[in-house]
């Protein structure tokens, strides 16, 4: 049944609908009319103090959670704010919904107060995007940017509605199914692409299944667990799917990529055959894209089409969801492994030597300073496998990816794709309102810390308790240690002088947190103790960790996966046979 | 590189225009042509692409011009399987002594004159590409004062497959 309400309440009563039951925003001229109804409804708005952090808030949610993260925000400035977290949850395929208000539909065009073509600006940066005039459309809309959001590859969808369609009087109608013609994800591979998969699967002897992002998109850990187990083959999982395989596992290599483990690495170089599993060749991964996995035969799952050949060319593409991928090349792999199944022992021997003679590791510093990748083995062994943990980008993020160990999916979310700096405190603010009971670490650099802490006073007012740890090293980390390796140790504008100015534990005081510092390797430990200790407010500790310290090993950027680097100038020794 | 003519059903909502132009932007794909107009279906749109790109770009360009939701459909039609058309229209200058020859030649390529003026004809025409840069090579020595070319048109040749069977499919 349908009945007259404003266009505002039709709004809320379609979020509703929808299922959400948290949205991060603040409000606005053009989307002022949506608010008076959000005051009555159930759903429990956020009020957070940039509109950057309501988008990553958003992000963090969805990460966590696997729903559909939703932020809200007024036209024009309001709007563009959320353009860096769109297009980081496009390039990271997480499902959010973004609502803006826009100026009166008669003012469009005429820049108006207040008045940006949001549309137009996030159309490459959104999975799809809506422009709402007639109030009668908005159901159908917010229906449908659900459906876009969530399903398929997810991705970010953005509704922008005019603020006399939030004004005026409509039917409120809840689409009972959806029209989307041009939009028919594909969820099952076909029968012949399972067949000639697991053949070449069958005449590997030396596989690798390269898992990413996309295995914790699709819930389908369990599934991996069983695949891998079946084939017995060595597994890498990049950044974005840390957790969607047991960092314990043996059969685990670790990280691939510009910062990953030599053993990952170099498997993937090595191999006959990649199993590629949501991951996407990125070129953080591959290096130089000619000289990547150069004698691998490719298998390709992926829910996305576009992704098949888009970086690599391949032998066999398993276009679908990969939860149902899975499920459908284990019989068919048992059927071709009883007839035979490789030997994979003399690859293993590879495999474990690179791991042994090459684990990953780390310096102490020589002047008395905290190692920071210790501080984050550290927190990372108190919190556990069963918290969240939540990074920003640079030196810290790389080292968080490498010393926690991830058990668990949906434990480690990041900024992979479009590498935000400031993603860590907004992100962790989404990720603990929708796991409440998770204890959720954000680990963060200064410099990106310097970006987003507003949103702790979000936290502080709204009964978040995040607990941050600030991995201090007084300098935009990452760019600096470009700097030691290929601009000749000159340090332009790179250090931030952070070590007292802001005094952070006083800045956190100030935002209604409790401020903690830690200066020494002694009292790593009984600070982070402290900090979990706490769980009325959230904690910010400033960690003062040694400036130098670099992320090792490392490709260099455009260089071959064959040129990794396990410290400044050094090489790993290859057996001849090897090479 | 080489030419592709993509025929894309969109759905005629606003701004697919914008997305499928923003789109090729942003991969950074070269369109020698790009046409859109009705169809029979009030609520589809046709673009006919062309588009300048090496053998594996081109699946990419499918691939991801097909992802766009409002996109319904996207084939690669075939020269000879398809009917391709571009309409131009070529102000040309003549002097009691070209007039005749000039045509003369709008004769022998089948166009046709639309507009006569004292020192020039304007020309109509129609056909596939290498026709109307064949018609404009000639044309050239009397000196072409002004053209505008339409980007190309093309469909598939015969009844669709599978529709052959459903005469009253409407």
């Amino acid at each position: 049944m349908s009945a007259q309400v404003t266009g505002a309440q039709s709004l809320v009563k379609s979020l509703e609908a929808a299922g959400v039951d948290v949205m991060f925003g603040i409000p606005g001229g053009a989307i002022l009319p949506a608010y008076d109804p959000i005051f009555d409804s159930s759903i429990r708005h956020i009020l957070v103090r940039h509109e950057q952090g309501a988008g990553h808030a958003a992000t963090g949610y969805a990460q966590a959670t696997g729903r559909v993260g939703v932020c809200i925000a007024t036209s024009g400035p309001g709007a563009t704010n959320l353009v860096t977290p769109l297009a980081d949850a496009q390039m990271d395929s997480v499902p959010i919904v973004a609502i803006t208000g826009q100026v009166a539909s008669a003012a469009i065009g005429t820049d108006a107060f207040q008045e940006a073509d949001i549309r137009g600006i996030t159309m490459p940066v959104t999975k799809h995007n809506f422009l709402i005039t007639d109030p009668q459309d908005i159901p159908r809309a917010i229906a449908e940017a659900f459906h876009i959001a969530g399903t398929g590859r997810p991705g970010a969808v953005l509704v922008d509605i005019a603020k006399d369609a939030l004004t005026k009087m409509t039917d409120f109608n809840w689409p009972e199914s959806l029209s989307l013609p041009g939009y028919n994800p594909v969820m099952d591979p076909t029968p012949e692409s399972i067949r000639d998969a697991a053949a070449l699967i069958a005449q590997s002897s030396s596989p690798v299944l390269y898992v990413g992002g996309g295995m914790i998109k699709s819930n389908a850990s369990a599934e991996l667990m069983k695949l891998a187990e079946l084939t017995g083959a060595p597994v890498v999982t990049t950044l974005m799917a840390l957790g969607s395989f047991p960092d314990s596992h043996p059969q685990h290599l670790g990280m691939p990529g510009m910062h990953g483990t030599v053993a990952a690495v170099t498997a993937l170089q090595k191999a006959d055959l990649l199993i590629t599993l949501g991951a996407r060749f990125d070129d953080r991964v591959t290096g130089k894209l000619s000289s990547f996995a150069p004698n691998a035969k490719i298998i390709h799952a992926d829910i996305d089409p576009a992704e098949i050949g888009k970086n690599r060319i391949v032998d066999v593409a398993l276009v679908g969801d990969l939860k149902a991928t899975i499920n459908a090349l284990l019989p068919e792999l048992q059927k071709q492994f009883a007839k035979s199944k490789p030997d994979l022992a003399a690859w293993w021997e590879q495999c474990n030597s690179w791991r042994a003679r090459y684990p990953l590791g780390f310096d102490e510093p020589t002047d008395g300073s905290v190692s920071p990748q210790y501080v984050i083995q550290r927190l990372g062994q108190i919190a556990g496998p069963d918290a969240i943990y939540v990074a920003g980008v640079g030196q810290h993020q790389m080292w968080s990816s490498q010393f926690v160990n991830y058990e668990k999916p949906r434990t480690w979310i990041n900024s992979g794709g479009l590498g935000t700096m400031g993603f860590a405190v907004p992100a962790a603010m989404g990720a603990k309102v929708g796991a409440p009971d998770t204890v959720v670490w954000a680990i963060d650099g200064d410099g990106c810390f310097q970006m987003t802490n507003q949103e702790l006073v979000t936290c502080a007012l709204n009964n978040i308790p995040i607990k941050v740890a600030i991995i201090n090293n007084e300098s935009l980390g990452m760019v600096r240690q470009w700097q030691t390796l290929f601009y000749n140790e000159r340090y332009s504008n790179t250090d931030l002088h952070s070590k007292r100015i802001p005094d952070f534990a006083k800045l956190a005081e100030a935002m209604g947190c409790v401020g903690l510092r830690c200066e020494s390797k002694e009292d790593v430990d009984r600070v982070i103790n402290e900090a979990m200790a706490i769980n009325d407010r959230p904690v910010v500790v400033d960690f003062s960790v040694h400036r130098d310290a670099m992320v090792w090993p490392m490709v260099a950027a455009g260089t071959s996966n064959d040129d990794i680097v396990i410290a400044k100038s050094m090489a790993p020794i290859w057996d001849s046979q090897e090479l | 590189m080489s030419t592709h003519t993509l025929s894309v059903l969109v759905e005629n909502s606003p701004g697919v225009l914008a997305r499928v132009a923003s789109l090729f932007s942003r991969r950074g794909y070269n369109i020698d042509s790009l046409a859109v107009g009705p169809t029979e279906d009030p609520n589809v749109s046709r673009m006919t692409i062309v588009v300048n790109v090496e053998g594996h770009a081109l699946s990419q360009v499918i691939q991801q011009t097909d992802k766009l939701i409002n996109v319904l459909s996207i084939i690669e039609l075939d020269p000879i399987a398809s009917v391709q058309r571009e309409l131009l229209l070529v102000k040309v200058t003549t002097s009691p002594e070209t007039r005749s020859q000039v045509l003369e030649t709008v004769q022998l390529f089948r166009a046709k004159v639309v507009d006569v003026a004292q020192d020039a004809v304007t020309i109509e025409a129609t056909g596939n590409s290498e026709k109307i840069q064949a018609l404009l090579r000639v044309l050239e020595p009397y000196g072409i004062k002004e053209l505008v070319q339409s980007g190309l048109v093309a469909m598939e040749r015969g009844l669709k497959p599978g529709k052959s069977h459903q005469p009253d499919h409407d």
